[in-house]
């Protein structure tokens, strides 16, 4: 992940003794400025981590059906457990396949939307800068909500498409739902890889003119390549928003009967704790934030090692 | 080129810019048309265009729906997202500066912690959250929502790229000789530098927490400590037992948008310039 995470390479320290005043002086400020951000990062941070690791590795056990509930160690019982669940499964695979079909098209949708607001071939840049990034501004819960209306039948001002398709039926419902995270995260993804375009330096561009490139070839030889850094970033935080899916499907469960109360990871692990069972609640949010870092570290690992070739 | 050939490249970009436009747009144009009919017009009029304007005692209405528990819902959003992301920015960015600028012990691990902690989801620390707060009997409190909503760890990652860009050492060292100390120079010299990284912060922030919804979800039950998101989610749950509420939800939606997208047509030119940075360096 160091390619584009750690943008500022460690500086060797320099040579101890050297005006040992100063460095005294600023030893002395570190703490004020570290410790605030520190302190809440490790009390709302690593403690939850590790309690919710410690939580999973208990199962609570009563005598007879209404008996005093107590923990005991349960080792990698809940794991168990998670492990076996279907239904988790086939919500890891629902939210995959989510994934796979969504991040291209919300992605290659804000490539080219950044590549043409770059091109210089349109005009009224501002106004449709602005225009695709509006939708950011809508919570995915407010987003849900609006969006589960413009689906139904009856509400919606595509009465004639809506009225032939049901999009909240079991075979459309997720794809509904990708086009919601679509709607709102376009605009966001866009202006990140077309702040990447704007910092590359214009003798670029002319020297590829120079030579002859057009400006589609200019697009595909020199500019995304040149954005790569920014489309892995926004890759990265893209896998993250998948498999965390949760406003989306928990608000679609009022618009349609397909969206059980274990359609994604995340809806599992709030239902399973509303039930309440932390425990297993916490092994199945365990097993999720480790899937999500090994899927974010993979892609990271893959695309480097072709950036390195 | 001659203008003949420049009008046709133009054409297919200008018309892909077009279509996007209405797709992106269309939605809350809607919902502003809706939101100004009343509920007989709502369903029986065009849904992308006005029938009699009513928008304000549609407003009138909603806001004195059970005793204005809406605008309670807003305050309380404003509190959250807002008091969070002001706060969060300046500790992001205090320990961010700390991390280009002074070389010390446990720095890059430090540093590679943090930067882990952007990768963690955060709805994996909604559960165990609730779990620690539950403990000390905390639940169902603002505090339970705030403090954690502080902790901004891609904060720390791009203050720390925008301050060893943005701020010279030569600078701090000229503020140094001149007997200011490091933290007045942090907040008299360094924070001007980096000011439109800090609002980029800032938005990114705010806009993390103001999508948060599994942790005010888990953490409170009491309606009159709900970021308006909650509230309206609910209320839109009620809807098949409580018709009214439909039109609720749809004017609560467009108001409760409304101070997003008039801040960022105020704060575009900030996040325009430094939104890349992070990305980019």
């Amino acid at each position: 992940m160091t390619q584009i995470l750690t943008a500022a390479p460690a500086k060797p320290a320099p040579p101890s003794g050297a005006k040992p005043g100063r460095a005294v002086r600023h030893g002395r400020a570190v703490p004020f400025f570290v410790v605030p951000f520190g302190i809440l990062f490790v009390l709302f941070y690593l403690l939850p981590i590790g309690y919710a690791i410690v939580q999973s590795l208990y199962t609570v056990e009563r005598t007879g059906t209404f008996g005093p509930a107590r923990e005991v160690f349960g080792g990698f019982t809940q794991y168990e457990r998670v492990f076996s669940d279907g239904a988790f499964w086939t919500s890891i695979g629902r939210v995959l396949a989510f994934g796979v079909v969504q991040v291209p098209v919300m992605l290659g949708l804000a490539l080219l939307l950044a590549l043409l607001l770059d091109s210089g071939l349109v005009k009224g840049r501002r106004f449709f800068r602005l225009a695709f990034f509006v939708p950011y501004a809508v919570p995915g819960v407010i987003a849900a909500i609006m969006w589960g209306f413009l689906y139904s039948p009856n509400l919606s001002p595509l009465k004639p498409v809506t009225s032939a398709i049901d999009f909240l039926s079991a075979d459309l419902v997720l794809w509904a739902m990708a086009n919601v995270v679509t709607w709102v995260y376009v605009g966001y993804n866009m202006l990140i890889i077309y702040s990447a375009l704007l910092a590359v330096p214009a003798e670029v561009y002319e020297a590829a003119r120079l030579d002859g490139a057009g400006a589609w070839r200019i697009a595909w030889s020199i500019k995304i390549p040149l954005v790569m850094p920014a489309i892995v970033l926004t890759t990265v935080f893209s896998i993250i928003g998948t498999l965390q899916l949760l406003a989306e499907p928990q608000v679609f469960r009022s618009f349609s009967s397909a969206v059980s109360s274990t359609y994604t990871p995340n809806l599992t692990v709030y239902s399973t704790s509303s039930i309440p069972n932390f425990n297993l609640a916490a092994a199945f949010s365990v097993v999720l934030a480790l899937t999500t870092f090994v899927l974010s570290f993979v892609f990271l690992r893959i695309t480097q090692r072709r950036g390195d070739a | 080129m001659n203008a003949p050939v420049l009008i046709k490249q133009r054409a297919l970009p200008t018309l892909v810019m077009a279509v996007c436009t209405l797709y992106f747009l269309t939605p809350i144009w809607w919902l502003f048309v809706g939101a100004s009919k009343n509920s007989d017009q709502f369903t029986s009029t065009n849904p992308l265009w006005f029938a009699d304007f009513e928008l304000f005692a549609n407003i009138g209405d909603l806001f004195a729906y059970r005793d204005g528990v809406f605008l309670r819902w807003m305050l309380n959003s404003i509190l959250y997202t807002g008091g969070a992301a002001l706060l969060g920015t300046v500790l992001a960015a205090m320990c961010g500066y700390a991390l280009a600028k002074y070389r010390f012990r446990g720095r890059e691990l430090l540093f590679n912690v943090v930067l882990s902690g952007v990768l963690v989801p955060a709805t994996a620390l909604a559960l165990p959250l609730f779990l620690m707060f539950s403990k000390v009997d905390a639940t169902n409190t603002f505090w339970a929502v705030f403090l954690p909503s502080l902790v901004n760890p891609f904060g720390v990652y791009l203050a720390r790229i925008y301050a060893t860009a943005g701020v010279p050492d030569e600078l701090l060292e000229a503020a140094r000789i001149d007997g200011s100390g490091e933290i007045r120079t942090f907040f008299k010299v360094a924070t001007r530098l980096m000011f439109p990284a800090l609002v980029t912060i800032f938005l990114f922030h705010f806009v993390a927490v103001w999508n948060n919804f599994l942790l005010p979800l888990i953490m409170l039950s009491d309606e009159r400590l709900f970021p308006v998101t909650l509230g309206l989610y609910t209320w839109n749950t009620q809807v098949n037992q409580i018709p009214e509420l439909r039109g609720l939800v749809i004017i609560g939606a467009l108001l409760s948008i409304t101070p997003l997208v008039i801040a960022f047509l105020l704060l575009q030119r900030f996040w325009r310039n430094g939104l890349g940075a992070g990305a980019v360096k």
